[in-house]
């Protein structure tokens, strides 16, 4: 092998064992105790296989309690399936499709217009915004906290794009749709920081005070967009806000606008994933948070701000929830009301997604595509009441995702494959 | 015909992703002996307990308990034949009370759901007795010292009915003075037909404590010898393969400009108690500047604060000719402060993260390693292969994790990366804590290196072997002062006399 190769096979394991290798799940900033040395030697490859042993063990039990109300798992997940609009990649045919942003057609090997490509698009629309609140949780945990408050500082971004994207008429989108964006993450930024200032000036914990700033939001909120308050919608005793207007709208690049089309949202989203990796490999700032997030009194040892890097990691977590809100009012919902804001649990979910994801990059989108297509599936608009009551399928998805947070808390995955190997060693 | 031994272990051998950490060993313990374990940091020690223990699995090999062999799936197996451990790193829960932890997970019961607490703080107290393992049954684990965490868990494995113990490197966090109370407890539990295998890195221990010798170099038993007729330098060959210089050769010293200035300085510690009351010391370049003393004399307190990391109350911190005081850690690596930390996994090293990264935790900053806030991996990882060729590091690549390197190479690690930063001040604090002899005549060596380019280097070391080998000067710190100067030629009962606060009473006296 000559150097250069070696170089490089290198720099590729470097990029595997930074970003793959074994997060300890739910204890931030605790190195692994020795016994755990061991398993994260194969940090590349349990990093991947546990996530999915927790995964399928989550299903299987979800599929025990749909057996339990006498239905046939199979047949449900089958519908499921099929619901998330996953399917639709399995159709391959003879189609044409519209080049986006122009009126030209070309062949296209799926069908751009089936029932599946629209389910598709409401996944990929959820998938957005679990996406940017798994990353809030992912970039603090990987600075060794545990930020609950995605939630509220999606709110902050909803809330700052609702009133900016209700404002400004005449703006040109160019304009507009950045600002809205940008503003929208700053929100959740200045959110978020406040949790982070207090931990790095206090010592407050930040489990506490994001709880805390989640609640404060809900009913700033409330106060908002309810009977009337400042930012709630023209149409009197309706606690609506306003729809923002169409110059702050994403551009919908699949399906229609009217019936919820895919946004270009996804894509930021994706690029953010990628914003997200090379901050946190590629960057001093990344060292630093990762140095901090597994070992705070080496890294004020090697010179670094504990406190600083604390809030910073924060700051850039809220910016990330905050962009998904900000995403998914200029993406597909346009508007907000009351109910919106309690009924949402994106936040939640997003930390569902950065725990079975392993804070990685990787994992984070994959998880989040996850939650997406599972929320998407078991909404009742997609599922045949034949096949499972509605009602009780849109549980069945918060039973997975309890699970899944219960087992990566208990780490069942990785339990799982210790005691294999160590019966096989 | 010999007896049958107690315990055999035949041709175990136990593979890594990519290391053979043991080679077809074979070993035996008699009963009532103490049968000793050397060899380099690395060589597979740990790893043949732990297979004892239950905790690995061998791939291959058998382990024969009187003759018969026995499998040992998991560590309740290996209590249940009669075999008990002590780690390095006590596993014992600290807000219980001594006798709780022992009895853990075994507790007597009353009406078969109560825990008999009386009943077991009486065994307790009789197993303690027998053995001269003096403890209070009823203190919280995390009140007592760390000899006695030590006996705590010695007595854990009696209470389970241990007849092999397994003590892995016990004496790397005991003082001179608990050391040797070990060794009469280790003696006592000879005497009543316990054996024993102790694994240290310290060759005068095992001479005084073991019956017989069995040498690791990696991964392969070298020999197995009585110790009677063995000597430090006879083991420290077989163990390292090579002659090993026990003292260090170095040329008197050629002192220059003081280059680290301390001036009345004190500082609290972590519980707000003055720890350095009004210490001054001068380092010069080119000088080792030895500072002995009994642990929590306030050693720490005047690391951290010369280091930028602990406030300073009041005095100056000067480094070659500018202010340091209360200086941050940043400013203090600026301005040509190397340190190497006593815990070198609590703050040394950030475990998980990989060699490179590690090394370069504070060049990470500067060009070429990152520009505009953006890594350069590639010198990073230049950086890394340079430093780990150099200081000869055994046991992984630049991108293996930190935590999966023995002791003696993560220390390498450290002290890679603290010379390569080019301090005009170097601080070596326990420097060769838990190193083999081949690791500690290489730190020793760097550091006279060091030493000879001109940088003035504060040793600080509970070893008082180790000062008095390595120093030009020595001071002896007590209670937070300086109490008294020494040249190298002092003997230990001198420093031993004023680190325990001799020389002052001496003082006060006249
Ligand atoms: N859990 C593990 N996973 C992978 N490699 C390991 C593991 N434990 C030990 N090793 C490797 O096996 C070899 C032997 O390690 P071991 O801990 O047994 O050495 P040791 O003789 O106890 O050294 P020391 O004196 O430093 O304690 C080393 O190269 C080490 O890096
Ligand atoms: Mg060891």
């Amino acid at each position: 092998m000559s150097d250069d190769e070696r170089r490089a096979d290198e720099l590729i394991e470097l990029a595997i064992t930074q970003d793959e290798v074994e997060q300890a799940p739910l204890q931030p900033g605790v190195p692994p105790p020795p016994s755990m040395h061991f398993a994260s030697r194969f940090g590349g490859v349990s990093g991947v296989i546990a996530p999915l042993i927790t995964t399928l063990i989550a299903f299987l039990m979800g599929g025990l309690v749909v057996a339990l109300t006498g239905k046939n798992p199979l047949k449900v997940y089958h519908a499921i399936w099929n619901g998330t609009g996953l399917n639709w990649f399995f159709h391959i045919g003879n189609h044409s499709a519209r080049v986006p942003f122009s009126t030209t057609h070309m062949w296209f090997p799926w069908d751009t217009s089936s029932v599946a490509a629209q389910n598709l698009q409401q996944t990929l629309l959820l998938t957005t915004p679990i996406i940017l609140t798994g990353l809030a949780v992912a970039f603090a945990f990987r600075c060794g906290m545990f930020n609950i408050g995605g939630q509220g500082q999606y709110f902050a971004g909803t809330i700052f794009a609702v009133w900016l994207g209700t404002s400004f008429g005449g703006l040109s989108p160019w304009v507009h749709v950045p600002l809205v964006l940008v503003v929208g993450a700053l929100a959740g930024a200045v959110y978020a920081g406040i949790a982070g200032l207090l931990k790095a000036t206090v010592g407050a914990h930040e489990v506490i005070s994001t709880i805390m700033l989640n609640w404060i939001s809900i009913w700033v909120g409330s106060y908002l967009f309810g009977q009337g308050g400042p930012l709630q919608g023209s149409q009197p005793s309706i606690p609506i806000s306003n729809d923002i207007v169409d110059g702050a709208k994403l551009p919908v690049i699949w399906g229609l606008k009217l019936l919820q089309g895919l946004s270009i949202g996804i894509f930021i989203a994706v690029a953010i994933l990628v914003v997200y990796w090379l901050i946190i490999n590629r960057t001093t700032l990344g060292y630093e948070v990762r140095a901090v997030g597994f070992n705070p009194e080496a890294a004020r040892y090697g010179g670094i701000s504990v406190a600083r890097n604390y809030f910073l990691a924060m700051a850039i977590s809220g910016a990330f929830a905050g962009l998904g809100g900000a995403l998914d009012i200029t993406g597909w919902e346009y508007r907000i009301g009351e109910n919106d804001i309690h009924a949402n649990t994106i936040g939640f979910i997003g930390l569902a997604a950065a725990l079975l994801g392993r804070n990685t990059a990787l994992g984070v989108g994959t998880a989040s595509l996850l939650f997406g297509a599972l929320i998407n599936g078991t909404s009742g608009r997609q599922l045949d009441p034949s096949i499972f009551r509605p009602d009780l399928a849109g549980n069945l998805t918060t039973i997975i995702q309890g699970l899944v947070i219960l087992f990566v808390g208990l780490n069942v995955g990785g339990v799982w494959l210790w005691l294999k190997r160590r019966r096989g060693a | 015909m010999a007896v049958a031994p107690l315990l055999e272990l035949r041709g175990i051998t136990k593979r890594f992703p990519g290391v053979l950490a043991n080679d077809k060993v074979d070993f035996d313990l008699r009963s009532s002996e103490v049968h000793a374990l050397l060899g380099e940091n690395g060589a597979g020690k740990s790893t043949l307990m732990n297979i004892l223990y239950g905790l690995y699995t061998p791939d291959e090999g058998q382990i024969l308990l009187r003759g018969e062999p026995i499998e040992l799936g998991s560590t309740k197996a290996a209590i249940e034949h009669g075999i008990g451990m002590v780690h390095q790193h006590f596993m014992l829960i600290p807000v219980m009370t001594v006798a709780e932890n022992i009895v853990l997970a075994t507790e007597p019961r009353r009406n078969g759901v109560l825990l008999d607490f009386d009943a077991a703080r009486k065994r307790v107290q009789e197993l303690s007795n027998r053995y001269g393992l003096l403890v209070d049954p009823d203190a919280r684990v995390d009140r007592i010292t760390v000899g006695q965490q030590q006996r705590v868990e010695i007595l854990k494995a009696l209470y389970r009915g241990a007849e092999i113990l397994i003590l892995d490197e016990p004496t790397a966090v005991l003082t001179p003075q608990e050391a040797k109370e070990l060794f009469e407890i280790l003696r006592s539990l000879k005497s009543q037909g316990k054996s024993i295998i102790f694994i240290s890195h310290k060759l005068n221990e095992v001479l005084e404590i073991a019956d017989r010798i069995t040498t690791l170099r990696r991964g392969v038993v070298v020999d197995t010898i009585p110790a009677s007729g063995a000597t430090e330098e006879s083991l420290a060959r077989m163990m390292v393969g090579r002659e090993v210089l026990l003292r260090v050769d170095k040329k008197p010293a050629h002192p220059g400009d003081p280059l680290l200035q301390v001036e009345d300085l004190v500082v609290f510690d972590d519980r707000g108690l003055e720890a350095v009351r009004g210490l001054s010391l001068s380092v010069r370049g080119g000088e080792i500047l030895g500072l002995a003393g009994v642990d929590a004399n306030g050693q720490t307190e005047l690391i951290d604060a010369i280091a930028g990391l602990r406030a300073v109350r009041s005095g100056r911190v000067i480094v070659d000719g500018h202010d340091l005081t209360d200086a941050h850690a940043k400013d203090a690596l600026d301005a040509g402060i190397g340190h190497i930390p006593e815990d070198r996994h609590r703050r040394g090293l950030v475990l998980p993260f990989t060699l490179a990264e590690n090394l370069a935790l504070h060049a990470y900053r500067k060009p070429p390693n990152s520009e505009r806030g953006f890594l350069n991996l590639r010198a990073i990882f230049a950086r890394a292969r340079r430093l780990l060729k150099e200081f000869d590091v055994r046991g992984g690549t630049p991108s293996t994790p930190a935590a999966a390197l023995s002791g003696g190479n993560q220390q390498k690690v450290v002290l890679a990366r603290e010379i390569d930063g080019d301090p005009k001040v170097l601080i070596a604090a326990q420097p060769t804590r838990g190193l083999d002899v081949g690791a500690i005549e290489f730190v020793h060596r760097r550091l006279v290196e060091q030493r000879d380019a001109g940088r003035a280097i504060l040793l600080v070391s509970l070893e008082l072997e180790e000062i008095l080998s390595l120093s030009d000067r020595i001071l002896v710190i007590y209670e937070g002062r300086i109490v008294g100067e020494f040249p190298p030629t002092a003997t230990e009962e001198e420093l031993g006399f004023a680190m325990t606060g001799g020389g002052r009473d001496r003082e006060a006296a006249a």
